[in-house]
């Protein structure tokens, strides 16, 4: 269990860094979100570089009393931002521009949903994923 | 400018369906094209005497937890209602027959194990109330 509220503010904070990479077309910022990603996907979210900020830079200003909530729809997030990131550091890597501004758009779609809203994409996204691997 | 434009459409786009969702989220549907029917045997537990509240939910779903918790609650003033959890991901055979797709989804059986209504997402408690009421 974690606080809710920090996956909320990394989630803002990935959906600056993506409209900064968007506008800047730089291939360092979308590799830094991609290793923030690739950390949080695959050694959860609490050890993520942005889970160190929340921790420290956030959480000691915010309430003491905090709503938590399971880790791994967070993780499951996570490893989704981290597939779009992958397709957007190769387009800006090889300069297919194309490429890198779709993946880096869906990015940010879902990125600014979980923010602003709380969207949780492992409701929407896993079970038909599930589904569809095993028809 | 491409660029900025680019940004702006992603964010408009994620707003007004972020606001769409949240419109649409936990309302129960009574509409049902295609009326289900539930066996006990397929959720491991008795129906109810007079109806059953039968949730599906996953291990990446964070409002699955506050669903239970609201069902459970309302249930607890109903002795002739039964509220039954199940596990999505260990029932994709019932999940495909019921056209389950995403979680938390509610299903509001009668006491033959009928499916009467439905609610996709997590429902509030005063919906919950008013929709057991009509049962």
């Amino acid at each position: 269990m974690i606080d809710a509220r920090g996956p909320r503010w990394s989630a803002g904070l990935t959906s600056i860094v993506l409209i900064v990479a968007l506008i800047t077309r730089s291939p360092i910022i979308i590799i830094l979100q991609l290793v923030q990603f690739g950390i949080a996907a695959f050694a959860g979210p609490p050890n993520s570089p942005y889970a160190w900020l929340y921790k420290n830079l956030v959480q000691p200003r915010l309430s003491k009393n905090f709503e938590s909530e399971p880790v791994r729809p967070v993780q499951f997030a996570q490893l989704v931002g981290f597939i779009f990131a992958s397709l957007a550091t190769i387009g800006a890597l090889s300069h297919v521009w194309l490429l890198f501004t779709i993946a880096t758009s869906f990015a940010l779609f879902a990125a600014f949903l979980n923010s602003a809203f709380g969207y949780c994409l492992g409701c929407k996204m896993y079970l038909l994923g599930v589904r569809f691997r095993s028809v | 400018m491409n660029s900025i434009a680019i940004v702006g459409g992603v964010l408009v786009l994620a707003t007004a369906y972020g606001l769409w969702d949240r419109k649409r989220t936990g309302r129960i549907n009574e509409k049902i094209d295609s009326r289900h029917l539930v066996n006990p045997s397929e959720i491991g537990s008795e129906l109810g005497e007079s109806a059953t509240i039968l949730q599906f939910s996953s291990a990446f779903c964070t409002p699955c937890r506050a669903t239970r918790s609201t069902l459970s609650s309302v249930v607890s003033h109903y002795p002739k209602i039964k509220h039954v959890e199940v596990d999505a991901e260990s029932n994709l055979d019932l999940v495909r027959r019921l056209d389950i797709r995403q979680t938390p989804t509610t299903l509001f059986l009668n006491s033959d194990g009928r499916e009467i209504a439905r609610a996709v997402g997590a429902p509030k408690r005063q919906q919950v109330i008013n929709a057991l009421e009509r049962i």
